[in-house]
């Protein structure tokens, strides 16, 4: 098992005939992902030759949906763009929804979240490098060769970081590493991926990555006192980070005190969370909870 | 990005928000002539920096005369506001304030929403108030697909307590103000005070307005709203090169790809640093982002190399997409696109390479052996040995 992608996950690729699309298809498939289908507004009826694989373009996600059966879509439209294509994956209908393409304006995102609630449509991003289930799937950029499949989950707001962590524990292993993106409005959150883990029957325990800005560390560590019994290890970067110059008071007024390393660190470990200091020592303290189980 | 006063006040009327008058100054000479423009009995002097506090810190003043104005305006040009300098300031009418309340939209993260705070006691303290009297500042959510509509502002009049006769008024403000908003990407949008003058008027007497830079591809004109003066040079430098690029107080300089890591990599070297003479801090940070040409290795290492504070270079790289034998090629193409433009690099540059193809860069690297480079194999490592060279 692993957490919202698996072998039988069936995905397409919204703007796949674009040069990151088509760049990142190749890549997808070559780790095994199946992909049926991309999707390309007035292109339906082409496909695109990927190594010998024909792979149909769809006019939209309607149509792939009906004709593949795909259950997921990775989005890589450009940044004006991304809203329509979001839209139209939620109203599809379409259960998973990763939207990779980053600068995506704000208030944007807050519509197209707005609009995923209470539909049948997760989102995850924008501006994240996706999610894989190594040896099953993989939705987006992460590269499919830093770990094999094993028993932790990984949740992140950074790409690279994420990398170092799979890279760090790639010995042990991976059920599902998520990558959830910095923006500050997010389709899953930190609670989502650690719930989701929580239930997953192969996943034994959790590395959470966190950075500065926001309180959603902060949730986190409350969820995860209240509902999360597996082991969780996390790691927040930016302690060093100089604090930025703050506008007006509305946002002081929202936050409260919340946002440096050191509050998240602290709350984490509230929590019951072991925190390193540096992505290494993190993964050692990950090393030490995997002896221990 | 943050825009000044009387930037929120041209937008606010762009989109017929009740504002007065204003017209700014850099000179006492000119806010003279700005008084006179205006014409009123009295007008008012105010400092132009981004940040809270400025009548208490002395920034506002009252002036009766265009004279007054001047001088009022030689006293707060120059001043040191919560070390931000005062380079500009706007003089606007006088008002006649009969009530003072609170306004604000902005973008709620936690609930990924918008969220709308009104208070009947605007003014100065309204932090405070916040905490000591939550319940006289109404918080009330906002659906991004709705914005601000008629139902929406009552909602938010009545939460707020409102008196009758001035709550239709209100509400037609809060409705501009969300106009204000939505129509221009913003992601706050805070008026302290909203007054009421002493005719029922509703105007916004002070305005705060952050703008969305992911949404400047449909506002052109935005663009001409930052303010380049308060940048580092080094920072300038970077943005003009498409660098995301800080300036920091420390003597490491540091490249690396992805913010995440960047920001790890600071915390890493600063850790580092912690018992060596001197205590080396990081220099910067530089994401390079996911495509790491030779071009852009080059413009980065060209811009940490310019830092005179700059004694060691870090280049720590985890190849995702990016692969670590292009990197290797950048850093190398770097030396010599540096060395041809007679700027030779004679720091020490250490470099971790991990990742996509990480074998095949190092041994680049190796072959390439360049004046002052090391590798080292770990993230700690390759810190510890920069944090080292800059103590040295």
């Amino acid at each position: 098992m692993s957490i919202f992608l698996n072998a039988d996950s069936k995905v397409i690729v919204q703007g796949m005939t674009g040069s990151e699309g088509r760049k990142h298809t190749a890549r997808m498939l070559a780790s095994g992902t199946n992909i049926v289908g991309g999707v390309t507004p007035g292109k339906g009826g082409q496909s695109v030759d990927f190594d010998g694989r024909s792979i149909p373009v769809f006019g939209s996600v309607g149509e792939a949906v009906e004709q593949t059966g795909a259950d997921v879509t990775v989005i890589f439209v450009p940044a004006k763009f991304t809203k329509g294509a979001v839209v139209e994956a939620i109203e599809a209908e379409i259960p998973l929804a990763v939207v990779i393409t980053e600068g995506v304006p704000v208030k944007d995102s807050a519509e197209f979240f707005a609009l995923s609630q209470g539909s049948e449509t997760r989102l995850i991003g924008p501006n994240c490098p996706g999610l894989i289930s190594p040896g099953q799937s993989n939705a987006g950029i992460i590269p499919a060769d830093i770990t094999p499949p094993g028993r932790i989950g990984l949740v992140s707001k950074s790409g690279t970081l994420t990398y170092q962590m799979m890279y760090e524990l790639r010995d042990i292993g991976f059920s599902s590493a998520v990558g959830i993106g910095g923006d500050p409005v997010i389709g899953t959150t930190h609670i989502d991926a650690l719930a989701a883990f929580q239930a997953d029957p192969d996943t034994d325990a959790i590395v959470m990555i966190g950075e500065i800005g926001g309180d959603a560390e902060e949730r986190a560590a409350e969820f995860i006192k209240a509902n999360v019994t597996k082991p969780v290890v996390g790691y927040v970067a930016g302690f060093t980070a100089p604090e930025g110059k703050t506008m007006g008071h509305a946002g002081a007024i929202v936050s409260g005190g919340a946002g440096t390393a050191a509050g998240k660190k602290e709350a984490l470990e509230a929590a019951g969370v072991r925190v390193g200091k540096t992505p290494s020592e993190t993964a050692q303290l990950m090393r030490e909870v995997i002896q221990g189980l | 990005m943050d825009l000044f006063e009387y930037q929120a006040r041209d937008i606010f009327e762009a989109h017929g928000v009740p504002v007065l008058r204003g017209i700014t100054a850099t000179t006492p000479e000119q806010a003279v002539e700005a008084a006179r423009q205006l014409g009123t009995p009295v007008v008012v002097v105010k400092a132009q920096v981004k940040t809270g506090g400025r009548g208490k810190a002395g920034g506002v003043k009252l002036a009766r005369s265009p004279e007054e104005a001047g001088e009022r305006a030689a006293e707060i040009l120059g001043m040191d506001i919560k070390g931000l300098t005062v380079e500009t300031v706007m003089v606007t009418e006088g008002a006649d304030i009969g009530e003072e309340y609170y306004f604000s939209l902005l973008l709620d993260r936690a609930n990924r929403r918008y969220l709308a705070m009104a208070s009947k006691e605007g003014g100065m303290e309204i932090e405070q108030l916040a905490v000591e009297r939550p319940e006289a500042l109404a918080r009330i959510p906002v659906d991004p697909q709705v914005g601000i509509d008629d139902a929406k502002a009552d909602e938010i009049v009545r939460a707020a307590g409102f008196d009758a006769d001035v709550a239709p008024k209100v509400a037609a403000v809060l409705k501009q103000l969300g106009t204000v908003y939505e129509a221009e990407d913003a992601t706050l949008v805070e008026v302290n005070p909203l007054i009421k003058t002493g005719s029922g008027d509703i105007v916004a007497l002070d305005g705060k307005v952050s703008l969305d830079e992911n949404a400047a591809f449909r506002h052109l004109d935005h663009a001409a709203l930052a303010d380049t003066s308060a940048e580092d040079p080094l920072e300038a430098a970077a943005k003009a090169k498409g660098l995301n690029y800080v300036k920091l107080d420390g003597s490491v300089g540091i490249i690396g790809n992805g913010a995440g890591l960047v920001m790890s990599t600071l915390d890493v070297v600063a850790y580092a640093g912690e018992g060596l003479p001197g205590t080396p801090k990081p220099a910067n940070f530089l994401d390079i982002g996911g495509g790491a040409s030779a071009e852009v290795m080059a413009n980065g290492l060209e811009i940490i190399l310019g830092d005179a504070q700059v004694k060691s270079v870090f280049v720590n790289v985890f190849g995702g997409i990016t692969a670590c034998d292009a990197v290797a090629n950048g850093i190398v193409q770097a030396f010599s696109l540096l060395e041809g433009r007679g700027e030779p690099v004679t720091k020490p540059v250490v470099v971790r390479l991990d990742g996509n193809n990480a074998e095949l860069g190092r041994q680049i690297l190796t072959d390439a052996a360049l004046p002052g480079l090391e590798q080292v194999d770990t993230m700690d490592g390759a810190a510890a040995r920069a944090a080292e060279l800059a103590a040295a």
